[in-house]
């Protein structure tokens, strides 16, 4: 069996940004010790059912998993030790803000046992800063890229594109600023309006007008061309890196390799007995808080998920890696070849449209494909 | 039995909306009919479509008894006909079976179009009319503005006209007083052969088909073995009642009496409206007058948006079909919508209210094409065909010439309007009649081609005049015209359901908007579409979709696959609404939007 990557969520920020649609809670005050507590309770339950795997990857993520105390992270990992092996070259990764007072602690959370940092930098501009609600300027972005360089053999930054206003001239230099800065990983997101998000609000409300289609994809090509120019393709649609910096965590839920979820609102897909089972949490930090303190667990929903259900999933993660859905995984996943799993003539059109490749290797999006992913899924699966 | 000196039958005449349902309820609550806790609002209008769009589909009867202040008690029969020109023929024998009718006008608003139509189809009837003013109460009620009009306009004297508020109740009994004092009594023997006239039926889940009637001659009873004088058919009598509104069953209906019978008959198609019931045993010499067929004028193709609901629409169909005989339906295939069928109706109300009760009653989820009309199509080899549906359209070298009905129009609208009422119609290839002023307001008649009406005219007529203007129409012959097959073209394959017959000079000026339209509703996807229409082989317009240049998630990470997935899977609900088409998919609403180019 393949590797476990692990996966746990902090979910406190000190605010809420605007764009953002993940399960962040801002809370006046947090009891820290309580919080720890349950986590390690219920990555004891996580343990027990998935006793004998080998972890590959750990990721840290929120909210702002920054804002925990060194001292968490350092006793959520050496418990992660004592239930699992790791494996030799074991990516541990934590999200952090590029704040000061964040960034003040990295060399702690470096010594805690984390080896990737990635930074939610989002882009190097004040004035796009301020649009984006974040809570640092430039200045503070680029010191904090400083440390992590000084502290992390390998760390990400993440940049948001497509914002009001936004040129391919001026988000080409971006890119180029942002190359310059970069270790070997960048993650650049395109800006969406999310539901239930203040964007979303001051979106209806006409605050803000978004990008038309076309430019956004020239943003795209543009960001394509400039990172991929530079060595860091794109490995995946919005991630990109030198050949074997990849994030070896995220390529596990892209590969639909197996991980485990925990904290309030984490995911996770486990395969038990050959089935494969997707695993959600209560999204409510205190609900989670709570059902964890009284069942050591804190799932909401745990469902055995259908032939149909896994190849889908499947193909929509599979899909937008480079490499595409490989021919030997997808047989083991499904039990199906690719050629009999989808209907034969939508395949067709797909790859004699440029959308699709087919080979020995397995199904892959060709560029024009991945950039156009929803449509063709929606041809390909719905 | 009531002598006929006690009976009177009479109609109400109505714009909708002038209250003519509440009016209804009030004199059957004067009278008794039902109790307080029995009424609802409009109790004669019993199918949810006819309470909420305020109008009247089937005719329906009551029977009041009304203590009149001479001291004798009266048989009131009220006949509450539908109100709208895709009904003209129900409501001639609506009328036909009374002697007389109520005109109620909404003293703030003044006579419209529709009145006009139904008023002198029952001074055509014969008719005593008695004017009444409702929402006297109203701050914005001008009766003797109204008064005048009604003068002016219809040539009634409404000096004696009732001044009502059927909301409040306000002077109600001055109305039914009115019917026992100026309303003749019905004529009729007794010892005659029967003769009745068969005003509407429908079907009843409980009672199978009910007839109703208006007996002329004779008396008609349970066990009496009748003939349907147009049809042929003999059936045997089973029930004979009236409604108070309940029912009430009946030892006899005599001469001048409405009520209703039932005899075993499968399907109201066997009960065509304005036959004459006799006695098999004794028939009457000749019918009563004025019965005809009735022909669907207004025709379009229904299709289920999902196609595993084709059985559950033809199911529906002849359900409905039990209940309306008066429209037409025959399986028909089309490449872009798949099975379905093309419909006939009076009008295009009618075709409203079936495709909205299949929706509504069955659950069905429907597309319709374009409303077409009746062509007349003379070939070159001197046949002539009837033409409905567009794709029948023969190869232009076999046709020397194309008839397409026409109507006659009378529109009511305040002066201000006047001006864009005018264009409209001018527009629409229409030929001014006549044009005389009633008060403020400008009464037009013209003489428009049905094609040119079916096609959103009345949404324009209605936006041009800010609501105001009036309209009604009754069909006036064919003339030839000089008309086209417009063919869509979607890359290149033509959609048979947006095929359209229009006149020459319209064909680009359409063309060029439902391709424009098209272009709006067709959401880019992985491949450019091109849009085009043509007459012929000759392209007059042409539009692209764009290939999609970006569509895509940036982010999708373990939490995120569930909720993308389940995205899909609801998307792949949406495809069922979609319609494959070569290499493109076009969303249902681009087929409608055949219909829907009003408000360009």
């Amino acid at each position: 069996m393949t590797s476990l990557a692990l996966y746990i969520h902090w979910p406190f920020c000190k605010s809420k940004c605007p764009y953002c649609d993940f399960n962040s809670h801002v809370r006046a005050s947090i009891d820290e010790p309580r919080w720890r507590a349950a986590l390690l309770r219920e990555l004891a339950s996580g343990a027990e059912a998935t006793r004998g795997r080998e972890l590959g990857s750990i990721f840290i993520g929120g909210g702002t998993p920054s804002l925990m105390a060194p001292t968490t992270v350092a006793a959520l990992l050496e418990r992660a030790a004592a239930h699992w092996s790791f494996a030799s070259d074991i990516e541990i990764t934590l999200e952090a803000n590029p704040n000061s007072a964040e960034a003040a602690r990295f060399r702690e959370i470096a010594a805690a046992g984390v080896n990737r940092l990635s930074l939610g930098v989002q882009a190097l501009d004040d004035r796009a800063l301020r649009f984006l609600g974040r809570g640092h300027d430039r200045a503070e972005a680029l010191a904090a890229i400083e440390l992590a360089h000084a502290h992390f053999a390998r760390f990400s930054f993440d940049l948001i594109y497509a914002r009001p206003n936004q040129t391919v001239a001026a988000w080409r230099s971006e890119l180029g600023e942002a190359l310059r800065r970069a270790g070997d990983h960048l993650s650049v997101y395109q800006l969406t309006i999310e539901p239930g998000t203040a964007f979303a609000t001051a979106y209806a409300r006409g605050d803000f007008e978004l990008l038309d289609d076309d430019t956004q994809g020239a943003l795209y090509e543009a960001t394509q061309q400039v990172l991929g120019t530079a060595g860091l393709p794109a490995y995946e649609i919005s991630n990109h890196a030198r050949a074997g910096q990849e994030s070896r965590h995220n390529l596990a839920y892209w590969r639909y390799r197996d991980y485990l979820g925990i904290g309030p609102g984490a995911h996770g897909r486990l395969t038990i007995d050959g089935g494969k089972y997707a695993i959600a949490n209560h999204r409510v930090p205190e609900t989670w808080l709570g059902a964890v303190e009284r069942d050591a667990r804190g799932s909401v929903a745990r469902a055995a998920l259908t032939a149909a259900e896994r190849r889908n999933e499947m193909t929509m993660m599979g899909l937008r890696l480079a490499a595409g859905l490989s021919r030997h995984d997808f047989r083991t996943e499904t039990g199906d070849e690719i050629e009999t799993a989808f209907a034969r003539d939508r395949l067709d059109a797909l790859v004699g449209g440029g959308f699709l490749e087919l080979d020995s290797a397995g199904l892959r999006a060709t560029a024009a494909g991945r950039q156009r992913l929803n449509a063709v899924l929606e041809r390909l699966l719905a | 039995m009531t002598d006929l000196k006690h009976i009177r039958n009479f109609a109400i005449i109505a714009h909708i909306d002038h209250g003519k349902s509440t009016l209804a309820d009030r004199l059957i609550q004067f009278c008794g009919g039902l109790s307080e806790r029995e009424m609802k609002e409009q109790v004669l209008d019993s199918m949810d479509i006819e309470r909420e769009r305020g109008i009247t589909i089937k005719a329906q009867t009551v029977r009041l008894s009304y203590p009149a202040k001479d001291g004798d008690s009266y048989e009131l029969n009220l006949m509450d006909t539908p109100g709208h020109v895709d009904f003209a023929y129900e409501v001639s024998r609506s009328l036909a079976a009374c002697e007389g009718s109520l005109l109620v006008v909404d003293a703030s608003q003044g006579v419209e179009a529709q009145t006009l139509a139904n008023v002198y189809q029952a001074i055509e009837a014969g008719h005593e009319i008695v004017p009444v003013l409702n929402k006297i109460d109203l701050p914005a009620a001008e009766p003797q503005r109204v008064k005048e009009q009604i003068e002016d306009v219809i040539g009634l004297d409404a000096s004696d006209a009732i001044e009502i508020s059927a909301k409040t109740g306000h002077n109600i009994e001055a109305v039914l007083e009115a019917l026992v004092t100026r309303l003749p009594p019905p004529k009729g023997d007794e010892a005659a052969p029967l003769k009745a006239l068969l005003v509407d039926s429908w079907y009843d889940a409980y009672l199978g088909v009910v007839i109703l009637v208006r007996v002329r001659d004779g008396v008609l009873r349970p066990g009496q073995k009748i003939r349907l004088m147009a049809t042929g058919a003999s059936h045997q009598v089973e029930r004979v009642g009236v409604f108070t509104p309940k029912q009430q069953m009946q030892s006899g209906l005599q001469p001048g009496e409405i009520g209703f019978i039932t005899a075993g008959i499968k399907t109201v198609a066997d009960c065509k409206v304005g036959d004459t019931i006799t006695e098999e045993r004794r028939p009457a010499a000749e019918p009563l007058p004025g019965f005809k067929p009735l022909q669907p004028v207004v025709f379009c193709g229904l299709f289920p948006t999902d196609a595993a609901q084709y059985e559950h629409l033809r199911d529906s169909l002849a359900k409905l079909r039990l209940n309306d005989a008066s429209f037409d339906y025959e399986p028909e295939t089309s490449a872009a919508l798949g099975f379905g069928f093309r419909c006939g109706f009076l009008g295009l109300l009618h075709l409203e209210i079936v495709q909205e009760r299949l929706e509504r009653e069955f659950d069905l989820d429907l597309i319709s094409t374009a409303p077409s009309v009746v062509y007349r199509v003379h070939l070159t080899n001197g046949q002539v065909m009837n033409l409905h549906n567009p794709v029948d359209m023969p190869d232009p070298v076999r046709i020397d010439h194309i008839e397409e009905p026409w109507i006659k129009a009378t529109i009511l609208v305040p002066d201000a309007h006047l001006g864009d009422i005018l264009k409209l119609c001018e527009e629409r290839r229409g030929v001014q009649q006549d044009l005389t002023y009633v008060g403020n307001r400008a009464m037009v008649i013209y003489r428009l081609p049905l094609n040119e009406v079916v096609f959103d005219f009345y949404d324009r007529l209605k936006s041009v005049s800010r609501g105001y203007a009036s309209f009604d129409y009754q069909l006036d012959g064919y003339s030839e015209g000089d008309l086209v097959l417009l063919n869509i073209l979607v890359n290149g394959e033509p959609v048979d359901a947006l095929a359209i017959i229009v006149h020459r000079h319209a064909a680009e000026k359409r063309g060029r908007a439902l391709c424009e339209r098209l272009k709006d509703l067709i959401p880019r996807q992985l491949f450019q579409v091109a849009i085009q229409a043509a007459i012929g082989g000759k392209i007059i317009a042409r539009e692209t979709v764009k290939a999609l240049r970006k569509d895509v998630l940036a982010k999708c990470y373990g939490g995120d696959v569930t909720r993308k997935r389940k995205l899909l899977e609801k998307q792949k609900e949406g495809k069922k609404r979609m319609r494959q088409f070569g290499q493109v998919e076009i969303p249902q609403s681009a087929f409608l939007a055949a219909l829907k180019m009003g408000d360009e």
